[in-house]
């Protein structure tokens, strides 16, 4: 246990607030964190998991807005590069690990390599554990938590929440443009015709990533620099009352996270705000819902339920 | 530098072998390897029949044992674990974490190679899978580019296997849910990408639309042809603007930077395309045996001769071939 890390309050499930995945301006940032601080937020994940080349905040600017949200009673994860590719990323992976305060959320397995058996750490959404077997092998070397990959379903979920002991917390990610894929191209810098090494920063030009559309003008995906990501946002605050999930995860994005919080907040209070919730959120969503993942369907899919 | 190839079934790994393969590597039937469409893969009589063709021949052969078993299926992979042990191949490849610490308690000898789809970018990811579970060598994932290639290579605690020749993921392999998005079904949690059960071709009055679970991949006109709908590979509207919005249809190719592959000593050039014909890891095994002996004999004085980059380009998705992530610009 490092010294920041407030004792984590098992009894009780908790909201957290995932990493920015967009890439926008320090002052956005700021604020942004700011409003995380004044909120209901439980745990807050800081730091640049997309693309190393956003640099509104250098690891020192990350560790200010961490004391800030420590100070305001917030537990305080710093996230890690989701796909690892230079020399200069692995540096900065293990400045980030070795931060001495703060636990880190390994997203790749040099993460891990770096984490394992020195600290506890957190699994993160974009490491590939698919059966309790790798998970508990992981436990062994320090895994305290649990982000389930998003194309996981709930009835996996019931499986390992069984399986597991049950200091293991397990969070989702229950509000967000899912997370789908990485590579080493940048589709932004691509469809602004410009190469990667010269992409004059362009996701900064879009809050929200870049919409992609099928030619029957269907709402399919976005494109956030190296990242693509559904267009559909993926809410699971039907299931808040899920007895396997410890925590809810809200991705963050550029307008009404704030609201989005406050609402999943209230549903976890008084269950009877469901219904009017779903709508409510709906109306925050950029494109409009999905949860097929949630009921072992195709991931894209709304409207599925246990009936 | 040796050279390793696909099978996708006895006359494929035949071939392989009589062309000059060092190693083909093979999949059981079902979804413990991440190619698994109908018809593809090895019953164990054709695997005994195709290990006992590859060891006259002085060929290794690895199973590939690649996907993410569910907390339900785990004992299925144990299985294939098993059987691959029982039977006696020169390697496994794994991804999963769960069945490689399965293989490296249960069978201590076995010889483990990573495979692609552990998603490992780097030499401390890889160092991960030495430390703990032994492997000796591992497939990386086509997103570096040659210089990051050579820093890794520099570093890994194990002999580093790369992509030389076949379909281009463009998305770093084992953590890529598209498919599974749209139809339910990826190559972790299946096996496959994109699986045919969910592909329609249908001619209509704006052309042929290729769909995957209903959506639209692409639409081609009349004397175009079309690609099969993966999602990375399909036309879509960004910005105002219809197109290849991900990638191309397009294959990977080597061959031109077969010296420095050579040089910054990577231990295996590895060809995709279990699920091709015979005809296929024929002309490619051919191709890539001259060209890396070619290459070996003189690196300094190697250029890829025109007719290989011809018949290979033939072979290719949209019949253009890249260098992929290996060439800065791509990215």
């Amino acid at each position: 246990m490092t010294p920041d890390t407030p004792p984590i309050d098992k009894t009780r499930k908790r909201l957290s607030l995932g990493p920015v995945l967009y890439y926008w301006p320090e002052d956005q940032l700021r604020r942004f964190y700011n409003m995380a601080a004044e909120s209901v937020i439980d745990i807050v994940y800081l730091g640049e998991t997309v693309c190393s080349k956003r640099r509104s905040l250098n690891t020192k600017g990350w560790l200010e807005i961490a004391d800030m949200l420590t100070r305001a009673g917030k537990e305080v994860v710093l996230s890690s590069l989701s796909l690892i590719e230079a020399a200069s990323e692995l540096a900065t992976l293990k400045r980030i690990c070795a931060n001495g305060r703060f636990r880190v959320e390994a997203n790749d397995m040099a993460a891990v390599q770096v984490l394992a058996g020195k600290s506890e750490f957190i699994a993160g959404t974009t490491l590939s554990i698919y059966n309790t077997h790798t998970l508990e092998k992981l436990a062994h070397l320090g895994v305290v938590r649990w982000v389930m990959p998003v194309e996981q379903s709930r009835d996996v979920l019931r499986i390992f929440r069984q399986k597991m002991e049950s200091s293991m917390e397990i969070e989702v990610f229950a509000w967000g443009r899912l997370p789908l894929a990485f590579s080493a191209r940048c589709y932004t810098a691509r469809n602004h015709n410009l190469p990667k090494d010269n992409c004059q920063f362009r996701c900064l030009d879009d809050p929200d990533g870049i919409l992609l559309r099928t030619r029957e003008d269907d709402s399919f995906l976005v494109l956030n620099g190296t990242q693509t990501q559904s267009a559909l946002t993926h809410n699971l605050v039907n299931e808040i009352n899920d007895p396997n999930i410890d925590i809810f995860r809200i991705s963050p994005q550029s307008q009404h996270t704030g609201e989005i919080i406050k609402i999943f907040h209230d549903c976890l209070i008084d269950q009877q705000n469901i219904d009017q919730a779903v709508a409510a959120l709906e109306s925050f969503m950029p494109t409009g819902p999905c949860n097929g993942y949630w009921y072992g369907e195709a991931g894209m899919l709304a409207g599925c339920s246990t009936s | 530098m040796k050279l390793v190839c696909p099978a996708g079934n006895l006359p494929s790994l035949k071939a392989a072998v009589d062309n000059g393969a060092d190693a083909v590597y093979i999949g059981f039937r079902d979804s413990t390897n991440a190619r698994h469409f109908a018809g593809l893969n090895f019953s164990n009589t054709q695997i005994e029949k195709g290990l006992q063709y590859a060891r006259d021949h002085q060929v290794k052969v690895f199973v590939a044992i690649n996907t993410y078993p569910l907390p339900s299926d785990f004992t299925h992979w144990q299985k294939a674990v098993d059987r691959a042990a029982e039977l006696g191949v020169d390697a496994l490849i794994l991804a999963d974490i769960g069945v490689m610490d399965y293989a490296c308690e249960r069978w201590p000898e076995l010889n483990l190679h990573l495979s692609v789809q552990s998603s490992s970018t780097s030499h401390e990811a890889i160092r991960f899978f030495a430390e703990q579970f032994g492997i000796r060598r591992a497939v990386i994932p086509r997103v570096l580019s040659i210089k990051q290639v050579a820093t890794l290579i520099e570093h890994s605690p194990v002999p580093i296997e790369v992509f030389g020749f076949g379909s281009l993921c463009v998305m770093v392999e084992g953590r890529c849910f598209l498919s599974s998005y749209v139809t339910g079904q990826g190559p972790n949690n299946f096996g496959a990408c994109s699986p045919a059960a969910f592909v329609r071709w249908q001619e209509t009055d704006r052309g042929l639309e290729t769909r995957l679970n209903e959506v639209l991949i692409d639409q081609v006109g009349k004397g175009e042809n079309a690609g099969y709908p993966t999602v990375c590979k399909g036309r879509f509207e960004v910005m105002g603007k219809t197109g290849y919005a991900i990638e191309a249809p397009t294959s990977l190719n080597t061959l031109p930077i077969l010296p420095e592959l050579l040089r910054i000593g990577a231990a295996a050039i590895k060809i995709e395309g279990r699920q091709r014909s015979p005809a296929y890891v024929k002309q490619v095994t051919r191709i890539m045996r001259e060209a890396i002996d070619a290459c070996k004999a003189d690196p300094d004085n190697f250029t890829p001769k025109q007719e290989w980059m011809t018949q290979l380009a033939a072979l290719s998705e949209g019949t253009q071939t890249t260098l992929g992530a290996y060439e800065r610009t791509w990215q």
